[in-house]
């Protein structure tokens, strides 16, 4: 590839960091989210849905569709398309859990 | 009421305008009203200003150049720098990363509910008027496939570019209907992935019986223009009439099936044919977003693109009076339109009359939406890409082979009503993906977004909320 998303905007992140993403260790650039890391990685699912257990990742891009649901640090359901990912965070897969403690 | 310690607009009067969304329609909106002498409080889900059309990448990741994935970056620029001053004199004050999840009366004034940050704080907050520009997001037509990991909307990879520098693959099938695919594959390829075909379903032909609308809208042809020579440039083909029909892959895609449509969206049998692809970027145009509007109460009409759309008049006023909309929750319009519609919401506000070059601009840009929402709006033969065993709805994993049954056999004669018997819809999107698929479906025209809450909302916060009052 000739062109990158980099390439085309020029500049360098701030920083970069280490985040992990189950047992992995990704390189985050300072200012992105966590689907955006994962994505830089080549990793398109990081949750199972709850019927079939079928693998999803972000879709709508935006925190409209709640597929790319995951768990930072413990805390389940987050959009991983909205949430700015964090030095040092723990990312791991996420079973589809239901409703928990939400009210949608 | 308590207020949270994130709400710096208490205490203190209320201000005299709340805007919800900080898109081109709500910062030209609040900015152009605290320039008539307004106190605004802007609201917005995102970290940034500039919502769906000027989204951007944090300062952190460090774009020398993000305007390179833009089209009229520096009116953008204008408001922000508009919105800094606006602040640094407290004139505006601005809360991003805070969700409204619902606007109710309080008197002759407004009471915002809203979910604030990381730590998903409750925030209140009251204003005397209310604009709501909450934007769109993509509408959804289900096919075969098109739960793999790889299958993208075509707005969310152009998001997921514009804002984390990212690509969903290499090799990057978009398709769909509607602009926004031009524009999507240009970024793309301008990004370094290889786009093999932009697939539009709607055949170009359908703006022939617009022609004076596109006409009196030269800034949008050539805009068009643009876009087109951008993708032969590339070397990009563009097959109109065409639709993706399924995506193929074991845990992601590894091709797509595209075939030739018919006048209604109908697949013409023996046309199929496969193109390999890491990435699938679809979407057939936008939805506008309603819920904190229909809550409200104020009233729909149908748009040419079939989608529901706020009425309202000509200072932007919904049926509620107090409630003001610009942007696309007034129906699918582009950036430009929303730029306006901000512009004309704010005189009308701070009750001023609306300048009458910027209505006949505005006639002038709803004319060649009407034109471009009627060309792109989706057939009916669509429907045929459903297989029984299709998901049609993500969240809840509910085959469209239900639904039908749900109708031919359970008598459902609406969405409403598949919903209840089938889950379709029940889940954590409260059907944005699938809505416009289970009317379809039920054999209706998409109804307007009714959710109680415009988002998920910890029990804990409902559990404060005062008793309503009657
Ligand atoms: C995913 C996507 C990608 C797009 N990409 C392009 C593109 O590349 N080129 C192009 O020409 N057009 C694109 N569009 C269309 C473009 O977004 C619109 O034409 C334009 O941005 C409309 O402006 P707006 O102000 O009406 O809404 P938006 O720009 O959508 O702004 C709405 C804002 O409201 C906020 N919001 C929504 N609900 C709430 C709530 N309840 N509480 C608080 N804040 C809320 C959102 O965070 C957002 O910032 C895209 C649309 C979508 C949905
Ligand atoms: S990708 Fe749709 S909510 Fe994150």
């Amino acid at each position: 590839m000739s062109q990158t998303p980099r390439t085309l905007v020029g500049g360098a992140p701030s920083a970069t960091y280490v985040l992990r993403f189950d047992g992995r260790e990704l390189t985050a650039q300072a200012g992105q989210s966590i689907a955006a890391v994962l994505w830089g990685a080549g990793i398109l699912a990081w949750r199972t849905t709850r019927e079939r257990g079928a693998p999803r990742g972000a879709f709508c891009g935006i925190g409209s569709c709640y597929d790319c649901l995951v768990t930072v640090n413990g805390r389940p359901n987050q959009r991983a398309c909205l949430v700015p990912a964090r030095p040092g965070d723990t990312v791991t897969t996420q079973e589809g859990t239901g409703h928990a403690e939400l009210g949608v | 009421m308590p207020s949270s310690a994130s709400d710096p607009a208490t205490p203190g009067p209320a201000p005299d305008l709340a805007v919800v969304g900080a898109g081109p329609a709500g910062l030209a909106a609040a900015v152009n009203a605290a320039g008539l002498g307004l106190r605004v409080v802007l609201l917005d889900a995102g970290e940034r200003p500039g919502g769906q059309y000027y989204r951007h990448p944090a300062p952190g990741l460090g774009a020398d150049r993000p305007e390179a994935l833009h089209h009229g970056w520096s009116a953008f620029a204008e408001r922000e720098a508009a919105l800094r001053a606006h602040r640094a004199a407290g004139r505006i004050t601005y809360l991003p990363a805070h969700h409204v999840w619902t606007v109710v009366p309080d008197g002759p004034a407004w009471t915002l509910h809203a979910v604030a940050g990381p730590d998903e704080a409750a925030a209140t907050l009251h204003a005397r008027a209310v604009l709501l520009a909450t934007g769109s997001y993509e509408r959804q037509l289900p096919f075969p496939g098109w739960t793999l990991p790889g299958v993208v909307g075509a707005g969310g990879a152009q998001a997921m570019l514009k804002s984390g520098l990212v690509l969903p693959g290499r090799r990057v099938v978009v398709a769909g209907s509607g602009p926004l695919l031009l524009a999507v594959a240009g970024s793309l390829a301008a990004a370094g992935a290889r786009v093999p075909a932009v697939v539009e379903a709607a055949a170009y032909g359908g703006y022939a019986g617009h022609v004076p609308a596109l006409l009196r809208n030269p800034g949008k042809l050539a805009e068009a223009a643009t876009y087109g020579s951008a993708l032969l440039h590339r070397h990009i083909r563009l097959l109109t009439r065409h639709a993706v029909t399924e995506a193929h892959g074991a845990d992601r895609v590894e091709a797509v099936t595209v075939a030739r449509l018919d006048r209604d969206w109908r697949p013409v049998p023996g046309t199929a044919r496969r193109i390999p692809c890491d990435a699938l970027a679809v979407g057939h145009g936008l939805v506008p977003q309603l819920e904190l509007a229909t809550g409200l109460g104020c009233a729909t009409r149908r748009s040419a693109d079939g989608t529901a759309a706020l009425a309202l008049d000509a200072g932007q006023r919904t049926s509620v009076p107090g409630i003001w909309s610009a942007g696309e929750t007034g129906g699918i319009g582009g950036a430009q339109l929303a730029l306006l519609e901000g512009e004309i919401a704010a005189h009308a506000i701070a009750g001023r009359p609306v300048p009458a070059a910027l209505a006949r601009r505005r006639a002038r840009l709803r004319a060649f939406a009407d034109a471009m929402g009627a060309a792109h709006r989706p057939g009916t033969g669509w429907t045929e890409w459903l297989r029984d065993d299709t998901d049609a709805c993500r969240c809840e994993e509910v085959p469209a082979g239900r639904i039908r049954e749900a109708v031919a056999d359970l008598g459902a004669r609406d969405a409403r009503t598949v919903k209840l018997l089938t889950r379709a819809g029940m889940g954590w999107c409260q059907g944005r993906m699938c809505g416009p698929a289970v009317a379809a479906l039920a054999g209706e025209d998409p109804a307007p977004d009714r959710r109680p809450l415009s988002c998920p909302v910890p029990l804990r916060h409902l559990a404060e909320l005062p008793p309503a009052d009657g």
